[in-house]
């Protein structure tokens, strides 16, 4: 009789920690939403209504979204264009050269190797503020500064937690794979590529959706190394538009800001298994 | 265990491997060390030296020794960044592992659907911190509008503010982290204190949280040098505003922090401080550095006592 008096008494404190735990989930949300909403609504009502749901008199439909994407003579998708451009050519280049260098420094582990290794390793403390006029002159002066050569900033300074992470994981490694390989006749680069590479997929898809979180999202680097007057990404976009007009129209910026975080959104929904995964795995190696 | 496998790969490492690996250097090492040293090692030295001097472009350097130290200690707004740097970065420590270690508590009692709550905290993190600045703003701006006020109007507001966009912010990552190192804990253990009758609050005191001291130091030292680093959500939410203006004609900006007056200095309105913020970047490093330093220290002595 008390033992089925404490187990229901469990479960509804279970029941009730959902409850707790659902409402503290609206409130996570509800930021979110509240930009969708704010997104159909006229500039002074952003302000003034906030939190109230869009109606005849607040809503301009999807006015904004259309006035969003030429606003400030620099459209809109041109900047979701680039910032995609960078994010992709960037973090598969990291992904290839980092991994071939990681590999490298495992299997020949000479002193010079070492050296490096623990070169990569530093980089990693160094915050960017330290290096960001230098880096910023250099990649004008060798004309990294479009999106189609500033994956190579991008390789050098996230260099890092990529040959860290990729070190670790290919000391792991057992090495008579790769000694049967090298005595059927393959040589290094066939050996890398047919042997080493398969081998690497979780590694490359936890440092990659690292990578791509943070290149996404970044701003001071691009900001200081393209050339703004003809490239723009989605953070320097909408940065550009609120800090360079004082009433800019908040509606619009809001519908910008709901087109820039849906795809993030369906980008997590659809992989956030390797996400979470791989979000654990830089944080304890980091 | 992990460091045992590596040295006997290593001592296995045959010549057979090495030399073709080693012949190949161009092609496997080369892309990525050249870029490394474009975009850390030079940009690094440079910015190192360029510290001890007066320039406004990487061209026009002039040797000054130690002076843009003693002028950046000097600093009212400097010194001002630092303590405001260091309250924000102590107060969301607090805050961010303490809610983040109870959700993540929570959502490790075998509940229902602790995945899908799961995926909703840990859902802000992927949005860039310029974004999440304007997203908040805005909301802070609607609450206080009503009360003829705004987040640019205080300080107080703006620093609460970042406090708890941050919060909203990484709450999810440090949960996750959290949740993993809650799992990793054996079950006997629990069992057994189960068993021995140790009530829920003291299985939580003097098995679970010992049990955890490797995730929590790991989250500790993520949301200190993330919030001593903290630049994106500055800019976007307060920009450093509201500002004071002083006797001497400086400006502080009440809200800026370590990151941005650094940027502030570099990019403001007279190019010739650049070689002060050179010099304040070469401190900031140095502070980041030493958190981290002090995180590996940290983790290794936990390791040994386990």
């Amino acid at each position: 009789m008390n033992k089925r008096k404490s187990l229901s008494g469990e479960r509804r404190a279970k029941t009730a920690l959902v409850g707790v735990l659902s409402v503290i989930s609206v409130i996570y949300i509800l930021p979110m939403l509240i930009v969708l909403m704010n997104s159909f609504k006229a500039n002074t009502f952003v302000k003034t209504r906030t939190f109230a749901l869009p109606d005849a008199e607040t809503s301009v439909g999807f006015a904004n979204y259309i006035k969003g994407m030429t606003f400030g003579n620099y459209p809109f998708m041109k900047s979701v264009l680039f910032s995609l451009v960078i994010t992709l050519l960037s973090t598969a280049l990291i992904l290839i050269c980092t991994s071939m260098a990681a590999w490298f420094i495992a299997r020949v582990d000479s002193t010079i190797c070492r050296a490096c290794y623990y070169l990569f390793v530093f980089s990693m403390v160094v915050p960017f503020q330290m290096v960001m006029f230098t880096l910023a002159k250099t990649a004008d002066s060798l004309h990294l500064n479009t999106p189609w050569t500033i994956p190579i900033v991008y390789l050098g300074f996230g260099a890092g937690l990529a040959v860290f992470m990729f070190t670790g994981f290919i000391k792991g490694i057992p090495l008579e794979i790769e000694e049967a390989a090298a005595i059927d006749g393959c040589g290094p680069i066939r050996t890398y590529f047919r042997v080493v590479f398969p081998m690497l997929r979780p590694t490359m898809i936890s440092v990659g959706i690292l990578e791509i979180m943070w290149i996404w999202n970044d701003y001071l680097l691009p900001y200081l190394s393209l050339d703004r007057t003809k490239y723009m990404t989605i953070p320097i976009h909408i940065q550009y538009l609120q800090g360079s007009y004082g009433s800019i129209d908040l509606g619009a910026i809001m519908a910008l800001i709901t087109m820039s975080i849906i795809p993030v959104i369906v980008f997590y929904l659809t992989c956030q298994k390797h996400i979470i995964k791989g979000v654990a795995a830089g944080a304890v190696k980091g | 265990m992990k460091r045992g496998r590596a040295s006997n790969g290593a001592a296995v490492n045959s010549e057979l491997i090495r030399r073709p690996i080693r012949n190949s250097f161009w092609l496997f090492l080369l892309p990525t060390l050249a870029a490394f040293m474009i975009g850390f090692v030079y940009p690094f030295v440079k910015g190192f030296y360029l510290s001890f001097c007066k320039f406004t472009t990487t061209s026009d350097a002039t040797f000054t020794g130690i002076s843009n130290y003693i002028s950046a200690f000097k600093d009212a707004t400097f010194v001002h960044a630092f303590w405001y740097t260091g309250l924000y970065a102590a107060v969301s420590l607090l805050l961010i592992n303490l809610l983040a270690f109870i959700i993540a508590y929570l959502l490790t009692q075998g509940i229902k659907g602790s995945n899908i709550f799961r995926t909703v905290f840990f859902m802000p993190n992927l949005i860039g911190g310029i974004v999440l600045g304007y997203i908040w703003s805005m909301i802070f701006d609607g609450i206080l509008s009503q009360y003829n006020t705004s987040i640019l109007m205080e300080t107080k507001y703006g620093f609460w503010g970042l406090i708890i966009l941050m919060c909203w912010q990484q709450v999810g990552y440090m949960m996750i982290i959290y949740i993993a190192g809650l799992q990793s804990i054996p079950e006997d253990m629990m069992e057994a204190a189960k068993i021995d009758g140790a009530s829920r609050w003291h299985t939580l005191i003097h098995v679970t949280i010992p049990n955890l001291m490797p995730s929590i130091t790991i989250c500790m030292f993520l949301t200190l040098t993330n919030g001593f680093k903290l630049f994106d959500q500055n800019l976007a939410l307060t920009g450093g505003q509201p500002y004071i203006w002083q006797d001497d004609g400086t400006v502080v900006k009440t809200t800026e922090m370590l990151a941005l007056n650094i940027f502030n200095t570099f990019y403001g309105e007279s190019s010739g401080a650049r070689g002060v913020a050179q010099a304040k970047a070469v401190l900031f490093f140095i502070l980041v550095a030493a958190i981290s330093v002090a995180q590996l220290k940290g983790t290794k002595s936990k390791e040994v006592q386990q």
